[in-house]
């Protein structure tokens, strides 16, 4: 009995102590930058695969989602998106602007007027679930047609209205960011209707982005203002999105 | 009289030792134990994000799991850990779906934390640890199989022969099994057929099944190879069985260290670390 115990306390001992050094070593900041190499390797592997540009998948709509979990911000709290949400977004404009050549800015019914793409596709979260939904809206490549990227232009950001930290300050803002392969990729879109209906707030109202090929995160709901930019690090916590700068890898395409 | 009997019949050596594993075969058996053991951790750490699984193309919190890991009663005295299977379920409080922290306090969580990689709550960091041990996973194993092509360790060591899958001599393995008896002499050189078969369908079905499977999740690869997703139903049943098959490489390593205590533990794990096995010889 006391063998028995003595045993069972040095084998919990034991792996304490594996758990805990474990644990030392992931989080190692060395280790760690080490680890994160998985990302170039994952991004170079699959822009090769996807050279070619295909289209991620599109399914039909008896496909879709009976109920299409919506995630992150449900209904964004700050004073500027009630506002907009007030008149139900009659006075909103998008800003695209930065490294272009015309700065301009969109009315949702201008938004609304102009070509648009409508899409049945698979939206995959980080977590591991997945919803089948309809997206319409205007391809990015179309906006960004009519301001002209400027040649130093790589990246593009969407500022978005959901404080998703809570931070009081604007610190805790969603945006996201993709660069010109996926920017000018015919999925990417800015949607307005969900499922043959307007775009609901819960997931995004009055645009949300539409990058197929990558994971929910990318698909940044709420978005107020598109900016072409030559590099990432200047902006909120420099890794290119809310997510990213909380450890998530900027490219999500796994 | 005894001089010239021993003369006229020198005796057998007893035990014979071999050269049973080479140098390829015992470092990408120990690079996979080490990272096929990483891989399951930080991989049930990311199961843990949302720990149900589906079938079919999509499957989220309002759809209908076949497995799910929960938790009932958080807050009260009586919290318990829940295991729902295809419709029966199952109390699991302590391990699963209800664990207790380092600081002994309850957890609501698929897997406890001692199972987990990092041993905490950490979505991201256990999905940039599983994706690069899968890229050195992948390494190791195509360097096993080219090595195991190129000098015929594959063909000569683990795929059956003819007489192997005998229906007679597969019969003859499994009793062996079941006695417990383990094969000596020149019988004890090869693997015998159960063992070929076993080590076949993890090295060729199971191992890749993970890597593919896996891929199958990643909307990037789903654009660039969309009959992949549709070869296995779906992303959710893509999902579905990556889990399963992880559980199914647990089972074979938890029956094969049984099979390694029960051949001679010391033996096996010298002839993995320096090559060499002790053969019994017949008679003795």
């Amino acid at each position: 009995m006391t063998t028995l115990s003595r045993r069972g306390l040095v084998t919990t001992g034991i792996g304490g102590l594996l758990l805990a050094g474990c644990d030392r070593v992931t989080s190692a900041p060395a280790v760690q930058r080490f680890i994160d190499h998985d990302e170039d390797l994952s991004f170079h592997a699959q822009r090769l695969l996807l050279a070619g540009q295909p289209l991620a998948r599109e399914f039909k709509p008896a496909d879709i989602s009976p109920v299409f979990r919506p995630n992150g911000t449900l209904r964004p709290m700050t004073d500027a998106y009630q506002a907009i949400l007030a008149d139900n977004f009659a006075t909103w404009r998008l800003v695209v602007d930065g490294l272009v050549t015309a700065p301009m800015s969109f009315s949702l019914a201008e938004l609304k007027a102009m070509p648009s793409r409508t899409q049945i596709t698979r939206h995959d979260c980080v977590e591991g679930w997945s919803a089948i939904g309809g997206w319409t809206g205007v391809p990015l490549s179309r906006l960004l047609g009519k301001v002209g990227l400027r040649p130093d232009a790589r990246f593009i950001v969407f500022h978005c209205a959901d404080d998703l930290a809570n931070s009081g300050n604007a610190s805790g803002l969603y945006y996201e960011s993709i660069d010109l392969f996926d920017a000018f990729h015919p999925q990417t879109i800015l949607a307005y209707g969900m499922n043959g209906g307007p775009l609901p707030v819960a997931h995004g109202a009055p645009l949300r982005l539409r990058v197929e090929r990558q994971l929910g995160y990318k698909q940044a709901k709420y978005v107020m203002r598109i900016e072409a930019v030559d590099r990432l690090g200047g902006i909120m916590g420099g890794k290119g999105g809310f997510w990213e700068d909380r450890g998530y890898e900027w490219y999500a395409g796994i | 009289m005894t001089a010239v009997a021993a003369e006229a019949a020198p005796p057998q050596p007893a035990r014979q030792v071999i050269y049973r594993h080479s140098l390829a075969v015992r470092l990408t058996h120990w690079i996979n134990v080490l990272i096929i053991s990483l891989l399951l951790m930080s991989g049930l750490n990311i199961f843990n994000a949302h720990p149900r699984l589906y079938w079919g193309q999509f499957g989220a919190d309002f759809d209908h799991p076949w497995f799910e890991l929960s938790d009932a009663g958080v807050g009260t005295a009586n919290p318990r850990g829940v295991t729902r299977l295809a419709g029966q379920q199952l109390d699991t409080t302590g391990v699963l779906g209800l664990s207790k922290d380092a600081a002994g306090n309850w957890l609501p969580q698929g897997f406890p934390n001692w199972a987990t990689l990092p041993a905490h709550r950490d979505l991201a960091t256990a999905r940039r640890w599983h994706f690069f041990l899968a890229w050195l996973f992948v390494i190791n194993g195509a360097a096993y199989y080219l090595i195991g092509v190129l000098n015929g360790h594959l063909r000569r060591d683990i795929a059956p022969t003819g007489k192997d899958i005998r229906p007679r001599n597969i019969w003859r393995s499994i009793v062996d099994h079941i006695r417990l008896k383990h094969p000596v002499g020149e019988e004890a050189k090869r693997y015998n057929v159960l063992q070929k078969l076993t080590y076949l369908a993890v090295i060729v079905v199971l191992l890749p099944l993970m890597v593919v499977t896996g891929l199958t999740m990643s909307p990037g690869v789903d654009a660039a190879v969309p009959w992949l997703t549709s070869l296995f139903g779906g992303r959710q049943s893509a999902r579905a069985i990556h889990f399963i098959t992880a559980n199914l490489i647990v089972l074979f390593v938890i029956v094969h260290i049984v099979e390694v205590f029960l051949a001679g533990v010391w033996n096996e794990i010298r002839s993995m670390i320096t090559g060499r096995y002790v053969i019994r010889m017949e008679g003795h």
